[in-house]
């Protein structure tokens, strides 16, 4: 096995992680957390592409990780969004998570202390 | 097996611990920390898959500045966390979840392995018009030269990104700066570290940028770096994020797509298509729209970093 197909798995495994994360994890900083796991395995898949592209002298095909480039940037960006979003929610409500009644019906089901 | 394979083995492995810890870390801060060694450790992937411009941002940006911005938030929602306990779903939930994850991960683990072994590429066509762009650096030249356009609307939308993240401020705060005051007295230790620090990043951040047109670097790497020096001199409180409404910054913040948009529609013009360079001139524009792109970028990170104004505005 290639070090660049090993690097293809670790990055399926990442999505595969950090899918869990968004689904389970119920605070909001958490899930920006495994959203940018699943990100950063689909980064490292098209990195694989980018490596069996390899030709005309180069080890990696140069149009893949320039829109890598862009992705981890852009990534960046709507983390930030996120994390601003997040912080405005707590200083709203108290509260970081996401759950659909959270600090809109007081007394809710009463599962969490309100 | 090769010493170079045992360390593959040994770098993925690592890799995907750490992802794990910062998925199942019992607290958020720690799941944060976990998350800047995960993109340190990233980059050294990236490495080893021959992608050394990919490494340097993943460093810069996946690691270091998203790192700051999450421990910053994480360090602020500590309180919020308890109230979260109640709320985690229920062992039902989290096994059907995983059956989920694993079922995907394993799909695209397969989709991986079917591969062929040499792939469709662009990399002969990206070469053979290299010259033309007089850069060495084949990476550069997609990002500045042939998907200039996609490289513009990204510019766009950290731009779009710095509007949304000032728009959460509440109204009093409009206009008024982000983060802290500058301290009076500021903590040694951390002033001790930026002063020595920020020298030293500019010098490397600067030339990151200028030796990026041929070998790996260019803007956003040399950027990024500009960019987490500033962030370090307002973390330690040697100084302050500017005002929100200071002329300057909103300049700053848009000079980069700006400039890179006037030169794509002069490329009517002058050379004959949208973002085209008359031939022989490709190399100095290209480097004057990068010293923009460096502008902005330097700017941009720091404020998405600072979050929403939350001073009054001084008149």
């Amino acid at each position: 096995m290639t070090s660049g197909t090993l690097a293809g798995l670790v990055g399926a495994a990442l999505v595969g992680l950090g899918l869990y994360g968004v689904i389970v994890d119920p605070q909001a900083l958490r899930k920006i957390l495994a959203f940018n796991l699943i990100g950063s395995g689909v980064f490292l898949v098209f990195g694989i592409v980018a490596r069996k592209g390899a030709a005309a002298g180069l080890q990696s095909d140069p149009i893949p990780q320039a829109m890598v480039i862009t992705g981890i940037v852009v990534a960046f960006a709507a983390s930030a969004l996120a994390v601003a979003l997040t912080l405005r929610l707590f200083e709203e409500t108290g509260r970081a998570s996401l759950r659909a009644d959270g600090g809109a019906k007081p007394g809710g089901d009463g599962a969490g202390p309100e | 097996m090769s010493v170079l394979a045992a360390l593959d083995i040994g770098l993925a492995l690592l890799v995907f611990a750490v992802a794990a810890w910062t998925v199942f870390a019992p607290g958020a801060f720690a799941a944060t920390v976990g998350y800047v060694v995960y993109g340190l450790l990233l980059s050294l992937v990236w490495i080893r898959l021959f992608a050394v411009d990919v490494a340097l941002t993943e460093a810069a940006i996946g690691g270091g500045v998203t790192g700051v911005l999450l421990i910053g938030a994480a360090a602020r929602l500590r309180q919020a966390e308890m109230t979260t306990v109640g709320e985690a779903p229920s062992g039902v939930t989290r096994l059907f979840a995983a059956c989920l994850c694993v079922l995907v991960a394993a799909a695209l683990a397969g989709v991986v392995l079917l591969l062929p072994d040499q792939g469709p590429t662009l990399a002969p066509q990206a070469m053979e018009r290299l010259p033309e762009t007089g850069l060495g650096n084949p990476v550069t030249a997609v990002l500045i030269a042939y998907r200039s356009f996609d490289t513009v609307l990204e510019k766009v939308v950290l731009v779009l990104a710095v509007v949304g993240v000032w728009s959460l401020a509440a109204d009093r705060y409009w206009g008024g700066a982000p983060g802290e005051a500058r301290a009076e007295r500021p903590e040694p230790t951390l002033a001790f570290f930026a002063q020595m620090l920020a020298p030293i990043g500019i010098v490397v951040g600067v030339h990151i940028f200028w030796v990026g047109a041929d070998e790996p670097g260019g803007a956003f790497q040399g950027g990024a770096i500009l960019a987490a020096m500033w962030i370090i001199l307002m973390m330690a409180r040697l100084t302050e994020a500017p005002q929100t409404n200071a002329f300057w910054l909103r300049l700053a913040l848009i000079a980069g797509p700006a400039v890179f948009l006037a030169a794509g529609v002069a490329g009517v013009a002058v050379a004959g298509g949208f973002f085209a360079y008359p031939s022989g001139l490709a190399k100095p524009i290209i480097l004057f729209i990068e010293a923009f792109m460096v502008l902005s970028i330097a700017v941009t990170l720091p404020m998405l970093v600072a979050g929403p104004p939350r001073r009054e505005p001084r008149r």
